[in-house]
């Protein structure tokens, strides 16, 4: 590599790591306060339409039948929209077009688990479940084993799913618009719940159907308008588009800023070509098949997608929306692959990362750009019209899954297992209603107690309990005709309950001990240690759990600014300038990257430095994850599974084996399946 | 869902046992099975190689576009052909057949 290139990179590195030391960041708003009005008038306006849809669908909402399945009357080409709506969620719009921006090829290995979710939900789940179904996961579950303990484990399966689910929304939702419009946190949380509320009250699942689908267009198009423009000046040539990704510096410099002292060795292009490749983002082996496993099997135990199948009249309508919505979202994660990367090129991964950590605001920071920049009018529009379009999706899951809880527990708990079923229409929209302010007011409240917590591994965990949990009951009743009752409790309860203990015990909980000692090392300095063989006896265990010892690679010795004296005069002119000016421009990124790390470990420890060494635990009361997987699919999936059969095989149940041959006709034929269940 | 709501007339251990249902679930089942496992290998691959053989996805194939880009997107293409085959095949073949079914179910009666 010549002298030349060499000197480009460092220059990048070094302009990258001394940035936010040594000039004071530009406070950043995304909408500067004369264009606000613009905002308002786009949000107003994308809110009126929906509240419209609302009271239009309100007038269609006579029984339970409309409010729980929109009354079997969504077609398959609109409930495909709608699934592709509900699954669109702000995690995956604005999450995976940030880290694709972020981090490249990384980002684009979660639309393709996303996507193939559905291939289970549209092969062995969507017409099963619409044949056998009324409203409710507990409506297939109680179908031959016992009702009540069926519907009761449903229901706090689905319940858990859906808190999840919803937390990570509303805190999402939340942050969102306060970076977008400025409004208080708290303001925008209480607007999303309230907004969902009159969705669901009033219009139930006709006016949240519509919603979706309405937003799920508006989003698609937001989308393809972006992209076009992104791609054009290529001639929509993908090899011209991603050389330019390769070849734009701001691409290059994330990748040597990630790479660390990995990257000095490399060409510019070489860090451009590096971003097209895996391992920026995702590091650990066996935990992204974890996290795999949780995309794959967990989409189809989502209560609030397999509600969708009770919408539409028949398997037959059913099937005809999973391809839809296959059709819809596959397009769309293509589009996060040129939306992320274009991303990176005009507005740059440092910008990005640096109004947010998650990357969360590429694309509507990509809008405003391609619209003319934060000072034009166009630009403005453009971020407030991606803006609200992403407000409305929150609105619009959240309201979803509201609709999700509500149904379990007024269909499911009250109806079903405290009336025996012995309830008028009335009483039973009523329910339904009083369930649903229950469960948004809840919404509200956890998404104003979890402010500022880190909720993005909760997605992946509502997932990880569906797969672990809701699809192996669902798959062994309809498809095992030794399955019963016992198997579906013990196997939905330990499950639910593995998935949810493993990630409590994983490093996605805060551990002020190692906070405290990773600052103090940081701090004093350490010597570095060898590397750490892992003892072959003990092998995949050690690669899960950290109560043995796992394989480690050296750890280098930690410097302070003390135990480098040479650098520290160098950078402060100390010594002649007859130094070569890539040494300085060494020493600079050097003593600019300590000085952050110093900065940073000295607000940890002033954070727990109150607290005595007990105190300083985990919220499990560790000191270091036992657990070492951010994802606990690959422990917990199987062993739900497993738990069904062992359980269905120790015991007898009269009932499931009774049911089974009509069970087993009906979910393949639909036989009878409007006439039975009125 | 309760027993007693079921129409008179329909002897469910029949129809299950009816030779036409019978042929009807086996097929179906080993076509799903099989479409099933298939998607399942070929998902998996794609974490197993990011995470062990990297190198391979390295390799610049189109331009800078390399192996790992394309096998990525591979599997949306393949998503989408397993989602119109097996529309394709139970649009054509299953729906009618069990129809077929439910139009006859009242007259089947004896457990063969």
């Amino acid at each position: 590599m010549n002298i030349k290139s060499m000197n480009k990179v460092l220059l990048i590195i070094a302009t990258l790591q001394t940035a936010p030391v040594l000039a004071t960041p530009k406070k950043y708003a995304a909408v500067s306060a004369e264009y606000r009005w613009l905002t308002f008038l786009v949000f107003s306006s994308i809110i009126a339409a929906t509240m419209y849809i609302t009271y239009w669908a309100s007038k269609r909402v006579k029984s339970t039948e409309d409010f729980y399945a929109a009354g079997n009357s969504i077609s398959g080409l609109q409930n495909g929209w709608a699934i592709a709506g509900d699954y669109l969620s702000a995690a995956s719009f604005l999450g995976i077009a940030g880290l694709i921006s972020l981090y490249g090829y990384d980002g684009f290995m979660y639309s393709v688990g996303f996507l193939m979710g559905y291939i289970a939900v549209l092969l062995v789940i969507a017409e099963p479940c619409r044949n056998i179904g009324k409203y409710t996961l507990g409506d297939i579950l109680a179908f031959r084993n016992d009702p009540k303990k069926a519907r009761m484990v449903a229901a706090l399966s689905t319940i858990t799913v859906s808190i999840f689910y919803l937390t990570a929304q509303m805190v999402g939702g939340g942050v969102l618009v306060k970076t977008l419009i400025g409004i208080d946190y708290e303001v925008s949380v209480i607007a999303v719940g309230t907004l969902m509320l009159a969705y669901v009250v009033f219009g139930g699942m006709v006016a949240t159907t519509y919603v979706q689908i309405v937003k799920a267009v508006l989003l698609v198009i937001a989308s393809l308008v972006l992209v076009t423009l992104v791609w054009l000046p290529y001639g929509f040539s993908l090899p011209a588009f991603l050389q330019a990704v390769v070849s734009d510096s701001k691409v290059q410099a994330q990748v040597a800023k990630l790479l660390g002292t990995a990257a000095s060795s490399m060409s510019a292009q070489e860090l451009g070509q590096r971003f097209l490749e895996p391992g920026l983002f995702l590091k650990d082996p066996i935990d992204q098949i974890s996290l795999g496993m949780a995309l794959v099997f967990g989409t189809a135990g989502l209560p609030h997608i397999l509600m969708r199948f009770f919408t539409v009249p028949n398997a037959q309508e059913a099937r005809k929306s999973v391809v839809w919505a296959m059709a819809i979202i596959g397009g769309f994660y293509v589009l996060t692959l040129f939306l992320g990367f274009g991303a990176a090129i005009h507005v740059g991964p440092e910008t990005i990362g640096g109004i947010d950590k998650g990357g969360n605001m590429a694309a509507p920071l990509l809008a405003q750009y391609l619209g003319g920049g934060e000072n034009s009018l166009l630009g403005n529009f453009m971020l407030a019209f991606v803006a609200a379009v992403a407000f409305a999706t929150i609105v619009a899951v959240v309201a979803g899954l509201v609709l999700a809880s509500a149904s379990a527990i007024a269909h499911d708990l009250y109806v079903n297992v405290i009336k025996d079923g012995n309830t008028s229409q009335a009483q039973q929209m009523q329910a339904a209603k009083i369930a649903s302010i229950c469960v948004g007011v809840v919404a509200i409240l956890i998404g104003i107690l979890a402010k500022g917590q880190n909720v993005a591994h909760l997605v992946g965990m509502a997932f990880a309990v569906a797969a672990s949990s809701n699809l192996p009951a669902i798959f062994l009743t309809l498809y095992w005709k030794k399955c019963n009752t016992t198997g579906v409790v013990m196997g939905m309860l330990i499950g639910a309950g593995s998935a949810i203990l493993l990630v409590l015990i994983s490093p996605n909980m805060t551990y002020p001990q190692k906070m405290v000692a990773d600052a103090k090392t940081v701090l004093e300095g350490a010597v570095g240690q060898p590397a750490i063989a892992a003892k072959a006896s003990e092998g995949f265990i050690c690669e899960l759990f950290t109560f043995c010892q796992k394989a480690e690679p050296a750890k280098p010795t930690v410097e302070t600014l003390d135990s480098v004296p040479f650098q520290t005069k160098l950078v402060n002119s100390e010594i002649d300038h007859d130094t070569p000016p890539e040494e300085i421009i060494k020493a600079q990124i050097k003593i600019a990257a300590l000085k952050k790390q110093i900065e940073k470990a000295k607000e940890d420890l002033a954070k727990y430095q109150n607290q005595t060494t007990s105190q300083l635990t985990s919220m499990m009361g560790l000191e270091k994850p036992l657990f070492r997987l951010k994802n606990p699919g690959i422990i917990s999936i199987p062993l739900g599974f497993l738990m069904v059969v062992l359980f269905s095989l120790l015991t007898h149940d009269k009932r499931a084996e009774d049911l089974w041959e009509e069970l087993y006709v009906r979910q393949n034929t639909g036989l009878h399946v409007e006439g039975v269940l009125h | 869902m309760q027993k007693s709501n079921i129409p008179l007339g329909i002897h469910w251990e029949a129809v299950e046992a009816d030779p036409r249902f019978q042929a009807l679930h086996r097929e179906k089942n080993k076509f799903l099975w099989r479409m099933m496992l298939f998607t399942l290998i070929f998902y998996f691959l794609l974490p197993i190689s990011t995470a062990y053989f990297q190198d391979i996805l390295k390799v610049k194939t189109w331009g800078v576009i390399n192996v790992g880009l394309l096998f990525a997107l591979s599997q949306f293409i393949v998503a989408w052909a397993i989602a119109v085959i097996y529309a394709k095949r139970a649009n054509a073949e299953f729906d009618a057949r069990s129809k077929a079914l439910v139009k006859d179910a009242h007259n089947i009666r004896t457990v063969i």
